[in-house]
């Protein structure tokens, strides 16, 4: 970062919310580089930056699709980049459609299944299967995916079951980009109506403003200078978060600034580690390393699984490889060619996993058991009272924290009790608590927002019965194994096979978390450990944890524990800790080199090929296969990276290149298209379908959406309200509001509103206020502040209202919780609930205690006319006849 | 080393501390602040000064409110509808309708964030931040007028009390042009930033100088800083921040110049820093003199009426 000559944050409160790696921004800063911030609100980060753009929550892509067809119509791309390196020249399928044909719907939509087929937005001749994304999409009960277009084109008589991946075909390319179908024609259509103007009237952002930026940008990219994006929660909490990023990185290939130094999109992750909690994943849809979880397909094995999502080309190509590692990494000796190396023992999905999906199942009672390690959605999750109604339909429930969090205690102080919707005794949920050991008082790793794992090392010995994840989870493992010994049940099975045999250590048995760490880099057949994920085998002679951490332990060394200091090393610092995967700690670095393997220019110069040596050389290490020159063609029937040609840096894709038009991989479109929130004041400016036809609804009586746009009621909801984080305080609180030099910092909640809304309102500066939505009424501090600006969007003024999230009943500071007020509306593609935008009511004074608040809570939704259908509505606009499907059951 | 002309102060020496270590201290430069608060928490965490869990100030985003005994480094917001530099602050609005007042650029009045129904949402706005400390005088008056002798200079130039020597008799409180030391109701003795003494002693920075992100806070040998500083100022300028100043870095100002100095952005009062302070004993020399001189003319007065009166005596007629 600190070498980028410009840098957009945007979605992102850097300086509040990542302030240690905000220094690199202000080290480029220091070094003459622009920083622009682009947010709804005027925070600490705005307080440094050059530029602070205040836009409306929810318009960002209106916003970067302006940006979009700003470089597109004044031909300000990197156009040798485009045409090498990305997708652009790529001719489409005659059967796409565009929302701009579809007044704001892509061909291929199915209303009942609120779902895309994504079969007509494929290449012209040729499959390519995603490399991220929705993948394994065989059907499945309640999820509601068709089998893969994939499978459906090319899987053919004479081909299935044969060895491998379908044969996929060659795309075909226009080099020139004029095709009317190629991929950079289609953009530009695509994104023709994002005009300056457009980009005043729907995100309010002036438009002598947006051309500043939009001139800062342009002119910050090309051969000789690079511009960075940074992005948060802001981007990612939406239902349209992965869009939001997608524009981005059109934006950011088009202009040629992915894999240069100072370019890029960097993902700030929410918490320490977080990275690595997807990494080696917590998540219910994905296996280490980003493997998809499989489906309870009939009859599908291993070759079936890998078949539906092994690309032809590109890294993903290896698959089975990274797959058959991870089996004997759990089941060791019991994985062997003849059982699928246990494939069968994975769980399957049948449908909807997720969090909140699950937290629903629970209030119908279908949930015995809840573990909670880390986490406490009573505070921390979107409506935090059907959380706490979940919670009290539970068997019971685990805690694992530093203390009593307010999921621990939500039967005894939660808001439901002092409304007396439920009570204390009337909850038969048994709740047991787990002190958690700190970080220091255990040793592990962290992977942290830039791929890089550090190691720390245990300090202190954890107080009294405090417990570190590793030894909770080893040996709960260890007491159902010894339960179920001797077991003949095959259900059984997967658990006793494992190889559940971590060294301890200590006298309170702690496991050695370096051995888990070799477990996940893995060995050869020897026992020797790994050096790289190329070296992983599809036999079963290769054991690794997690194929993009492999290296980790290369030679027998912690990796992540080295800590050669700055000084002591060049400014890409490669022995202090290790990024994944091997090391590289700038991705898709080969692009920062042309076609014929130089430097796009000196200034910028970062990977190279060095025709001498026959090697690709430079300041970090490539992410490329050292030894292929830059103008390597594969031979005939080459694939996995065989197949990747000596001109193509994107070699996790399909194609070898950047994708602008995504064929696949996504659930709600190719290209990112400007839709409302769920919940908005406004009417979609730019085509009939108002929000996300794809985004995830969930109908219950606890969960009330409100009215949008030009419907009925939305007028008693006319504010914006976007929820955050303050520097002082740490997610759901339980970290900062229980520590008194934290707890001072920020005592109370308050919400930031603007002069005018408070002279609207009859809001007090240092008084209360209660703000209200469909699911319940909270009451915050007013602190009316110049930085909180009303928009002028669509010929009105709309006011904003900014809320932290941090509070709740437990700790030595306390107050109302923010996520109450939220639905539960998700981003179909990873079910990321929208918390950054909803709209509201406010009003002076504290709220009502007692039963009466839902009441306040009531009278609202009854003014609105809100109803179990309300903003439930998937296409908002005629659905075209879906075309036949040729060769489905 | 000698920095536009003037040579930084050595108050170590004048005190007697024969070879001792080069002067360090503080040269925060707010431009760069983030207001995060990790030098706040720092400091309490080493140094274990109590928590004050006060209710909200709705000062912006300042909780913490004042420098005193259980608050050595305090962060200050201050919100203002004026400009920065080139900066584009963006919450000035776009074409709202609008009313008949004109915005003449005044800076307002009133606390930070206080609702100004009347003013016009104006083309300008600003958001500065800043870590205060205590200042470390090289005149420092808390020094001059501690009886007991519990405030002491370091060998390091700072000034540090000690607290078990300390009487709670509080005449430095009112000493001090900064307000910066402060009595402990509960304890009854003062307490105030040490520089971190333990740890300089070791050979290690303050703790809040190795807690700040940004390096807003930079510890080290006055005279360095004191030129990294100039250079920082001129930079900021060239950059179309004209307001940008030093403060406390002189050594002619009225306390000789302080051990932890500045860079603002705006006058010292916008901070709630006094503009000219000075060292309340820096008088005292020329008030004793004064004394002096009155009191030999009223001596000599006295002497001149008692002679008079021995002579009229003597010319009296009889």
């Amino acid at each position: 970062m600190a070498n980028a000559d410009c840098i957009v944050i945007e979605g992102s409160n850097m300086a509040e919310c990542h302030p240690v790696g905000f220094g690199w921004v202000m080290e480029a800063k220091a070094r003459g580089a622009t920083v622009i911030h682009v947010d709804p609100r005027f925070t600490r980060t705005s307080a440094v930056s050059d530029m602070h753009v205040p836009i409306r929550p929810g318009t960002d892509i209106a916003f970067l699709g302006g940006l979009v067809n700003y470089v597109l119509s004044n031909e300000l791309d990197f156009r040798e980049y485009v045409v090498a390196y990305t997708n652009a020249p790529t001719i489409l399928s005659e059967d796409f459609r565009d929302t701009e044909d579809l007044d704001g719907l892509f061909s291929g939509f199915q209303p009942e299944s609120r779902h895309y087929d994504p079969a007509s937005w494929q290449y012209e001749d040729a499959d390519v299967a995603s490399a991220a994304g929705e993948r394994d999409t065989g059907p499945a009960a309640g999820a509601s995916r068709d089998r893969s277009h994939h499978e459906r084109r090319s899987l053919a008589p004479d081909r299935a079951g044969s060895h491998g991946a379908p044969v996929s075909g060659q795309p075909r390319l226009d080099p020139t980009l004029q095709h009317p179908r190629c991929v950079y024609q289609v953009l530009k259509r695509h994104f023709a109506r994002y005009t300056p103007e457009l980009v005043e009237r729907v995100c309010g952002v002036p438009a002598e403003l947006f051309d500043r930026v939009a001139r800062a940008v342009a002119e910050n990219s090309g051969r000789d200078r690079t511009t960075a994006w940074i992005y948060s929660v802001g981007w990612t909490q939406h239902t349209v978060g992965v869009q939001y990023i997608r524009t981005a990185a059109i934006l950011q290939a088009l202009l040629g600034n992915i894999g240069r130094p100072g370019g890029g999109i960097l993902a700030l992750r929410g918490h320490a580690s977080i990275q690595g909690s997807t990494d080696i994943p917590t998540l219910f849809n994905i296996l280490p390393g980003y493997i998809p979880m499989p489906h309870a397909h009939l009859h599908q094995d291993l070759d079936g699984f890998v078949a539906a999502d092994a690309a032809e080309k590109g890294y993903w190509g290896e698959m089975r490889a990274y797959t058959v590692s991870l089996l004997k990494a759990w089941w060791g000796g019991a994985a062997t060619a003849d059982n699928d190396y246990c494939f069968d023992y994975l769980p399957r999905l049948t449908g909807d996993h997720g969090s909140y999906q699950t937290v629903l199942d629970q209030i119908e009672g279908k949930v015995k058991g809840y573990f909670l390690m880390g986490e406490n959605p009573a505070v921390g999750s979107a409506n935090g009272r059907l959380q706490r109604l979940g919670m009290a339909n539970l068997d019971w429930l685990v805690v694992r924290d530093f203390g009593l969090t307010e999921s621990a205690t939500f039967w005894q102080n939660g808001p439901e009790i002092e409304s007396e919707e439920l009570r204390t005794e009337d909850i038969d949920t048994e709740v047991f608590f787990f002190p958690a050991a700190a970080h220091t008082e255990k040793s592990g790793s962290f992977t942290n927002t830039q791929r890089l794992l550090q190691w720390h090392h245990q300090a202190v010995q954890p107080p009294r019965d405090a417990r570190s994840d590793l030894w909770f989870t080893f040996h709960l493992g260890r007491r159902i194994r010894a339960k179920l010994a001797g077991s003949t049940d095959e259900m059984d099975r997967p658990v006793l096979d494992l190889t559940w045999d971590y060294p301890t250590r200590d006298a309170i048995g702690e496991p050695d978390a370096d051995a888990v760490l070799a477990e996940i880099n893995g060995w050869d057949a020897e026992g020797n450990p790994l050096s790289t994920y190329t070296e992983l085998s599809d036999d079963g002679s290769t054991t690794c944890g997690c194929w993009i951490y492999c290296g980790c332990r290369k030679d027998g060394v912690n990796q992540p524990a080295r800590r050669k200091p700055g000084g002591e090393q060049s400014w890409v610092a490669p022995d202090w800790g290790w990024a994944w995967p091997a090391n590289r700690r700038l991705l898709y670095n080969r692009a920062s080199a042309d076609p014929d393997g130089n430097p796009w220019s000196e200034r910028k110069a970062y990977v190279w090929w060095d025709a001498e040596a026959g090697k690709w050389t430079g300041h970090d290490v490539p992410d490329f296969k050292v030894d292929k020159p830059p103008d390597y063609q594969p031979p005939e029937g080459a694939r996995a990276g065989e197949a990747i040609r000596g001109a193509e840096p994107f070699i996790m894709q399909g194609d070898g290149r950047a994708w602008l038009f995504a064929p696949a991989g996504l659930s709600d479109g190719p290209l990112p298209t400007h839709y409302e929130p769920a919940e908005s004041p406004l009417p979609n400016l730019l085509y009939g379908q108002q929000s996300n036809p794809a985004r995830q609804v969930y109908e219950h009586r606890d969960n009330r959406y409100q009215p949008s746009g030009e419907e009925q009621g939305a007028g008693v909801f006319p504010y914006v309200l976007t929820t955050y984080r303050v520097t002082e305080h740490h997610t759901a609180g339980g970290m900062s509001r229980t520590v008194p030099y934290l707890a001072e910092l920020q005592p109370e909640p308050f919400c930031e509103v603007a002069p005018e809304l408070a002279a609207e309102r009859g809001l007090t500066h240092g008084d209360w206020a209660t703000i209200v939505t469909a699911r319940s009424a909270i009451e915050a501090r007013v602190l009316v502040t110049e930085r909180v600006a009303p928009l002028w969007v669509q010929g009105r003024v709309l006011h904003q209202i900014g809320l932290p999230y941090h509070f709740g009943a437990n700790g030595l500071v306390t107050g109302d919780s923010a996520n109450d007020l939220l639905p539960v509306v998700l981003d179909p593609n990873v079910h990321i609930q929208e918390s950054k935008v909803i709209t509201c009511d406010i009003r002076p004074g504290r709220r009502p205690r007692g039963p009466a608040r839902l009441r306040l809570v009531e009278d609202y939704q009854a003014r609105a006319g809100i109803t179990a259908e309300t903003g439930t509505a998937a296409a908002t606009v005629p659905v075209p006849d879906q075309p036949q499907d040729e060769g489905s059951s | 080393m000698v920095v536009d002309g003037s040579t930084t102060p050595d108050p170590a020496g004048q005190v007697g501390w024969a070879g001792h270590p080069e002067r360090v201290g503080f040269f925060t430069d707010t431009s760069i602040c983030i207001g995060c608060k990790a030098c706040e928490v720092a400091c309490k965490e080493w140094n274990l000064v109590p928590d004050d869990i006060l209710p909200l100030s709705a000062m912006s985003y300042d909780n913490t409110r004042q420098l005193s005994a259980n608050t050595w480094r305090h962060v200050e917001f201050v919100e203002q509808k004026r400009s920065l530099g080139h900066q584009e602050p963006g919450v000035t609005s776009p074409p709202l309708p609008r009313s008949t007042t004109v915005d003449l650029g005044m800076p307002s009045f009133g606390r930070p964030g206080a609702q100004d129904g009347a003013a016009e949402r104006g083309s300008e706005f600003r958001w500065l931040m800043a870590s205060d400390v205590c200042k470390h005088c090289t005149h420092a008056a808390c020094l001059d007028v501690c009886p007991t002798g519990a405030l002491f200079r370091t060998e390091f130039g700072t000034v540090v009390v000690q607290e078990d020597i300390c009487n709670g008799c509080g005449y430095c409180v009112p000493a001090c042009p900064y307000g910066v030391i402060d009595k402990r109701e509960d304890d009854g003795r003062v307490w105030k930033c040490t520089l971190c003494y333990d740890r300089l002693g070791d050979g290690l920075e303050p703790a809040c100088a190795k807690a700040c992100p940004t390096e807003s806070i930079q510890f080290g040998p006055l005279d360095e800083l004191r030129e990294r500083a100039q250079l920082r100022v001129d930079q900021l300028r060239d950059a179309g921040v004209s307001s940008a100043r030093l403060y406390g870095e002189d050594p002619d100002d009225g306390v000789g110049g302080t051990g932890a100095f500045f860079l603002l952005l705006d006058e010292p009062e916008v901070y709630g820093f006094p503009p000219d302070p000075k060292v309340t004993t820096r008088d005292l020399p020329s008030m004793w003199r004064h004394a002096l001189v009155a009191a030999g003319a009223i001596l000599a007065g006295v002497a001149a009426s008692a002679i008079g009166a021995s002579f009229g005596g003597r010319f009296d007629g009889r």
